[in-house]
């Protein structure tokens, strides 16, 4: 919490006439810790290469295939399970080491991970999204690696996801949370 | 058996999920130590919306130009695809289950050239009722799906996992339980049609 104001408290950007760019973007689980470094764009490069690996790996490993997503939820296969489990061991021990140490980040920032809030409407829009994912075979990140991998009509997918985002966004004032 | 696979060859199968699995895990320190950053992909949905289709709606009215970064994330992932898919390419068809291929068979899916079906996904396919089914609705069903959840596989499954979110568990069971439902019960008639 005192990380989030001292962050904030100097220069609250405002975006929108009742709302500042921090509570706007902290809704719905996004990455706020942002810097408070002042970095040229290049600095960004270093994201695009990391995604660059990370696509290869859900090529190769056919995490990206809608085939390996049909033989999951149909309990044919135990290559995604053992994809996400690993992940998710790996994660938690990285995580913990990070806060077990104290560890900053290269450019010498502490590094703070944000909670996620729970509302129970997480469940219908989990189970959506899990509709979704069982007919498309693909997360949203896989899109995009879909995409690259040449199959230029996931393009039309795409956009619906970002549709899909759209409608989100203009009804969740309406919508229950 | 002598094995003379080249470096190169080698690479070319497709890698187990004990290699996939731990490098995935591993984008999580990775994203943090290089710049404070929680993995998690569906938001760059968003800031594709506040960008470019903002429409006054709140929800896209920040600065999405400080998230940028997940922009390049994405980025990069489209081109390591592209990379993957010309450099590294696996000259095998795609090996799946056997009980799965007899039941695609039934579909008139049998193309297995390709990671992602081109009997389902394909321009030609689009204007069809599955097409639309497979492309469309399902695409629209993943963009509001997960920001209705608060993130997608990566943001929940690995990246709150990791942290012990609870909230994230919950949302990565409903995840698998729609996934159930649609694959077992409603897709059949989908790919039937």
């Amino acid at each position: 919490m005192s990380a989030k104001d001292i962050t904030y408290s100097e220069k609250p950007f405002t975006a929108h006439q009742n709302n500042t760019d921090y509570e706007v973007r902290s809704q719905n689980a996004m990455c706020v810790n942002e810097s408070k470094l002042d970095k040229p764009l290049s600095s960004n490069i270093k994201y695009g290469l990391l995604g660059i690996l990370f696509g290869i790996v859900f090529v190769k490993a056919e995490i990206i295939s809608w085939f390996r997503i049909q033989e999951m939820f149909r309990l044919q296969s135990f290559h995604m399970y053992g994809v996400i489990g690993s992940a998710v061991v790996v994660g938690m021990i990285s995580v913990l080491l990070i806060k077990r140490y104290n560890a900053k980040s290269i450019e010498g920032e502490k590094i703070n991970l944000e909670s996620k809030k729970f509302n129970k409407w997480q469940i219908y829009g989990g189970l959506l999204f899990g509709f979704g994912w069982a007919i498309t075979g693909a997360c949203p990140g896989p899109l995009f690696a879909q995409i690259g991998t040449g199959a230029s009509v996931i393009i039309v997918t795409l956009l619906s996801a970002i549709a899909g985002t759209w409608v989100y966004g203009r009804f969740r004032t309406s919508l229950p949370h | 058996m002598k094995k003379n696979y080249t470096m190169l060859e080698w690479i070319k199968q497709p890698w187990p999920w004990y290699i996939a699995g731990p490098l995935i895990g591993l984008t999580v320190p990775a994203l943090l130590l290089l710049g404070n950053k929680s993995f998690g992909i569906s938001s760059s949905l968003r800031h594709v919306c506040a960008a470019c289709i903002p429409s006054k709606i709140p929800f896209f009215q920040y600065d999405w130009k400080k998230e940028i970064w997940n922009l390049f994330f994405v980025g990069g992932i489209l081109i390591g695809g592209i990379i993957a898919a010309q450099l590294l390419a696996n000259p095998e068809p795609i090996q799946v289950n056997a009980k799965l291929s007899a039941e695609l068979a039934t579909y008139g899916v049998t193309n297995y050239e390709s990671i992602i079906p081109k009997d389902l996904f394909a321009w030609s396919e689009l204007l069809t009722a599955r097409g639309i089914f497979m492309m469309v609705i399902g695409g629209l069903m993943v963009g509001f799906g997960t920001r209705y959840a608060g993130g997608c596989t990566s943001g929940h499954a690995i990246m709150g996992l990791s942290n012990l979110q609870w909230p994230s568990l919950v949302a990565t069971c409903c995840f698998m339980a729609g996934g159930f439902f649609m694959t077992n019960l409603i897709l059949p008639y989908i790919l039937k049609l």
